[in-house]
This record gives structure tokens, sequence and C-alpha cells, in this order.
């Protein structure tokens, strides 16, 4: 671990994890600062999702170090002990749980109680009840929060999931293609959103759509057959010749 | 704070259902007992004895039930602890049966004595205490599960898998208590029981007791059933059910839950298998077959799978059919069978209690066709 490692929030250096001898990462270094949004772009089979399965403990890299604020070794731990140091992950498909109301999934999500033997006899506590309160008027459901998870729309399902992301409160936040599927209303208060996360917490956007990303107006990192292949804004990487050929010239 | 716990689970209408238990637990033992033979209202020990045994199965139904219907792991094997459960219960009747067997010998029970047995095997020590007998009832198959549990839960054994694994745990404890040589009755299992706490078995004031203990037994395992899955446990319980990789990454860790409810479930059986054994008499492997792990699935499946009230309607129901094939038709019986679990599983996907829920939406669809 070098120096650099210890200012980093996600710290990942010389990643490689492999299929059957396909290498989904090869040699894979990325550094998020604490506070920072970075977005993530890169063609089909680029290696975003695998990064982030390494990331949550999901997939166990073959080599390579991935450090979280300085001191957790991610490599060793597994996903629940990742979630409780502080990293979050939404899906490409939103997963509410549907058999459960809109509060009930919210309170599921809500930073604390993980214990099974602790959640027998836990009693909801004002703290827990005025928390609650706040996400669902922050993600406007207040009106559908006895509502099954099943029967809400698409969208709603996408914001139910960022209120559920809130209610973690993870110090770093990765969200996959969340604009997937919306309409450009829809993308546009997304994109205002995660801009609004970010002011209390670090996020890293996996995403297909530029239009999107050009609305975050983050640093861009783009990957290509595993590897980094350029960083810098979202105009730097455009211009850059390499990123053309494999990615934006398709 | 545990009565709390325990009455804060329950909504209306399972309150009503664990009352109308209560009070058939108590009714039929009276009118068995205070009404004379030749009353209209007396009920006779036979009804006694067969509503007996289907509560037992209610019981391990419901266990069944919590297993698979709020933790959605399909246990194929729960009959193995119904029937390690009655064979703790079977231990500590062979012992008191003392000197009365055919052989006369005090201490070694019959089929003992009969295969050579020259002292009593170690794991039989403390079985002539009825209380060391009922903490067995509940710690063997709790253990059973935890070890079970244990390792599958944290390889991520799931589904189909996790299911085969339970069958052939139920099928390879048939065979080795077919064994003569595992000191456990063998292929005859355990009978001819004469007392239980000084009561005799075959008597009818024991019979009319045992009812009453089976309907306790249910009643409980309702109660506590209930306030497990409606506590913030069983929320997160359904969660990991519908969406157990969601569920690590927020942080839980799922094989904790998993683990509880295998062993509460699995010990639930096991007093269940308990309360079976003195109300029909004997114990033997084929308690351990295969086949009626399927069928206690089948009850869950029949009455609403996900339901507590459900899987009691379904253990009654199908053993009702039973009782009453295999007498009038019994070739007709294993067809029947096949036929209701080809019917539950196109027609009735919640069971005989979704059936209501059903039938009022589709006559709502209706009524609102008509106004539109």
């Amino acid at each position: 671990m070098n120096n650099r490692s210890t200012s980093a929030l996600l710290y990942l250096s010389g990643v490689t994890v492999s299929f059957d001898g396909f290498k989904a990462l090869n040699n894979l270094s990325l550094l998020v600062e604490p506070g920072e949004m970075r977005a993530i772009i890169g063609p089909n089979g680029a290696g975003k999702t695998t990064m982030m399965d390494v990331v949550t403990g999901k997939t166990r890299p073959d080599s390579g170090e991935v450090v979280f604020d300085g001191r957790a070794d991610l490599t060793k731990l597994d996903e629940a002990s990742i979630a409780t140091l502080g990293i979050g992950r939404k899906f490409q498909k939103p997963t509410v749980f549907e058999n459960h109301t809109v509060r009930d999934n919210l309170l599921l999500a809500l930073a604390g109680l993980r214990k099974w033997h602790r959640l027998l006899l836990a009693q909801p506590t004002e703290a827990e009840n005025q928390r609650l309160a706040e996400i669902l008027s922050i993600i406007r459901m207040e009106e559908q929060q006895r509502m099954l998870g099943a029967r809400l729309s698409h969208g709603q399902k996408q914001w139910l999931e960022i209120g559920m992301l809130l209610a973690q409160d993870p110090k770093l936040l990765l969200v996959d293609e969340p604009v997937a599927g919306m309409t450009d209303v829809e993308t546009e208060t997304t994109a205002q959103v995660l801009r609004e996360i970010n002011k209390t917490h670090s996020v890293v956007v996996v995403e297909h759509d530029m239009s999107f990303v050009r609305a975050l107006g983050v640093k861009v990192t783009v990957l290509h057959e595993g590897s980094m292949l350029a960083e810098g804004t979202l105009d730097q990487v455009s211009a850059d010749q390499r990123v053309v050929e494999v990615y934006l010239g398709r | 704070m545990i009565t709390r716990f325990l009455w804060r689970g329950m909504d209306r209408n399972l309150r009503l259902f664990v009352l109308l238990v209560l009070a058939l637990g108590i009714a039929l033992p009276v009118l068995n007992q205070f009404v004379p033979p030749g009353s209209a209202l007396h009920v006779p020990s036979w009804v006694l004895q067969l509503v007996g045994k289907y509560l037992c199965y209610a019981l391990l139904a419901v266990a069944v039930d919590l297993i698979w219907g709020y933790c959605g792991i399909l246990s194929l094997g729960h009959g193995a602890f119904f029937a390690l459960g009655g064979y703790c219960m079977g231990m500590y009747l062979m012992r008191q049966i003392g000197s009365r067997g055919v052989y006369g010998n005090p201490l070694l029970p019959d089929f003992m004595v009969f295969l050579n047995y020259k002292e009593l095997p170690w794991f039989w020590y403390g079985f002539n205490h009825f209380w060391f007998a009922m903490i067995m009832v509940v710690v063997v198959p709790s253990l059973l599960a935890l070890a079970l549990g244990w390792f599958a839960f944290r390889s991520r054994v799931t589904g189909v898998y996790l299911s085969i694994i339970t069958q052939a745990m139920t099928f390879a404890l048939m065979l080795a208590f077919f064994r003569n040589d595992m000191g456990l009755g063998g292929n005859n299992g355990m009978t001819d029981f004469k007392e239980i706490l000084g009561f005799s078995v075959q008597a009818d004031g024991t019979r009319a007791v045992l009812y009453l203990v089976s309907a306790l037994a249910l009643a409980l395992g309702l109660v506590i059933s209930a306030a497990v899955v409606g506590s913030r446990f069983g929320k997160a319980l359904t969660a990991v059910r519908d969406a157990e990789s969601r569920m690590r990454f927020l942080g839980y860790r799922v094989e904790g839950y998993k683990l509880f409810v295998f062993v509460l479930s699995a010990a639930m059986a096991g007093v269940a298998g308990a309360i079976y054994v003195p109300l029909v008499g004997i114990i033997n492997p084929s308690e351990f077959s295969p086949a009626n792990s399927i069928e206690a699935v089948l009850w869950v499946a029949v009455g609403g799978r996900g339901t507590l009230i459900g899987p009691v309607i379904g253990a009654f129901i199908v053993n009702f059919g039973k009782t009453w094939l295999t007498g009038a038709l019994p070739e007709v019986w294993l067809f029947a069978l096949g036929a209701l679990f080809i019917v539950v599983t196109l027609l009735l996907p919640k069971g005989v209690v979704g059936l209501w829920g059903q039938i009022r939406a589709r006559s709502q669809a209706r009524k609102a066709r008509a106004s539109a």
C-alpha cells in the first residue's frame, strides 16, 4: 500500500479478475477521493460491473489491492461487512422488496440494526421514525408509504431504491446505470438527485448514457477490456483518439 | 416483554384461529370424558386419537411453512426432525416399561435382550427421566438442523440443491435407523408402551390429555411463529426469501436469519413428533421415509404457503382425505394425492386460504367490467 492510498476513499491497484481465462479486469487501478463523484464509462464487457462486484465483495480478485477508507482490505471481507463499512450499491435493475411496503423497504435499509437476534425484539425508535419521514419526503413518496413494492411503477421503484440508499447512509455509493429505461425528464431529475446526494456522500456512477454523464459534469474514467484507458473531464476523454476508437466512434 | 412479543405478532384472524384450536382442544376431551357413551354428543376415543394425530401433523406443517413459506427454503427432510422428536419420546416410553417386558429385564428393553445386549448403550442414559427426554425432544432435532444449516447456509447452498440435501438427510437417517445395531429398535422400531408419567398410555383418560396437549402445542407453535414473522426479524426474513443478495448488500448476514428459522422449525417438528408417538403408540424408521417429508410440504401447499392458518387447514384436509380414502377406496388414494398436487399448483397458487382472495379479486374485476 503506498502513501496515496491513505487519503483516497477507494483505492484499487493492479486488480485482475479472470473467468475461465477471460480477463474481465486486467491490472485495473483507480482512485476515488472522499467527497468525489466519478463517472465510469466504457463499452459492453469493459469490466464496469465486475469492478463493482469486486468492490462490494461479490467477486474476489485474482490479484491486486482493494482498499476502502485507507484501512479496510475489501478483498478479505464478505458483502455484509463491506456494506456495514459504508459502501452502498444500486443495481441496474431496480431491486426493491416487492412483498414489503415502501416504508418497510426503507426500514430494512435504515443504517443500524443488522443482527438477527437484535431484530427479534426491536421496536421502532423515535429517531428511526423521524429519519423515515425525512427520506419519504425527499423521495416524495409519503403518499405511497403503505403501498407494496410490487405495485410501484418503474420510476417509483428507482426513487424508492434511491431512498433506500439514503437510509443506508453509506460513505461511498456505487450506482449501476441509474437512468436505463428512464425518460429524458426523469434522467435530468436523477442527475440532480445524484448531485444532491454527492454533497454528503462520495459516488461512483457507471453509465452508458452520454448526455447523462455530461449532465453530471464530473471526472470521467474510461474502461476498456478491463483496464483504464483514459481519465479526465468528458471533453478531455472525448478528444482522446484511443477513446474515440474503442467507444465513442462506434 | 416476552408476552408482548408473543401477542404483538398476531392479527385478528390468527387470534380467533388460535382460540378455535384451543376451544377444540378442550371441547373434544370434555365431550369424550364427561358425556356418557350413549349420548349423541359423545365423542368416541378413536376420534380423539385421530384428530390428535392431525393436530401433530398440523404443527409439523406450520414448522415446514415457517422455513419454506417465510424463508423460501424448501426442506424435503422435515419428517426427519419429526421422527427424531418421536424417537426421543419413544426412548422414554421404552424405559418406562421396565421389567414388564416379555423378557422381564428391568433395565434393557426387549429388543436389546433379543439382540444379546449386555448393557444399556450410552445414548440411552437419562431417558428414564421425563424431563431429560423432553429436553432431548427439542435439542436433538435442533442440533441436527444447526449442523446441517451451518454448513449449507455458509457455503451458500440454496434452492433445489438444499432440498436434495435435506431429502438425502432423511433418507440416510431412515437407512441408519433400520439397522438393528443402531440400538434403537431397528426395523421394528419401538412399541408396546405401557405408561407415560405413571398413567397408562392405552387409557382413554390419557389419550384425552394427550389430545389436549397436541392442541396446546399447535396453539403455542402458531403464537411463536406469528411473533417471529410479525417482528422486524420477520420482515428481514421475507426480504431474504425474496432478494437474498440485495439483503447482503444492505449489510445483513443472511446465514444467521436462515439458521435461526431452520433450527426453530426443526424444534417445532420435533415437539410434534414427540406428542404423536404416545398418541399412535409406535415409532419406527418408516417415519423417516422421504415420502413423509414430501407429504408435509404438500399440506402446506394445499393450505396456503406463507400464511400461518393455511398449513393447519391443509394438514387437516389432506389427512382427512387420506383417512377417508384409504378406508373407502384404498387404491385411489395415491392418484388423488397426485391430482391434488396438480390442482393446487395450477389453480390454487396460494392454497385454500388464498382461494377467498382469488374469488374476491375476480368478482371485483367482474364488477369493474360491468360498470365500465
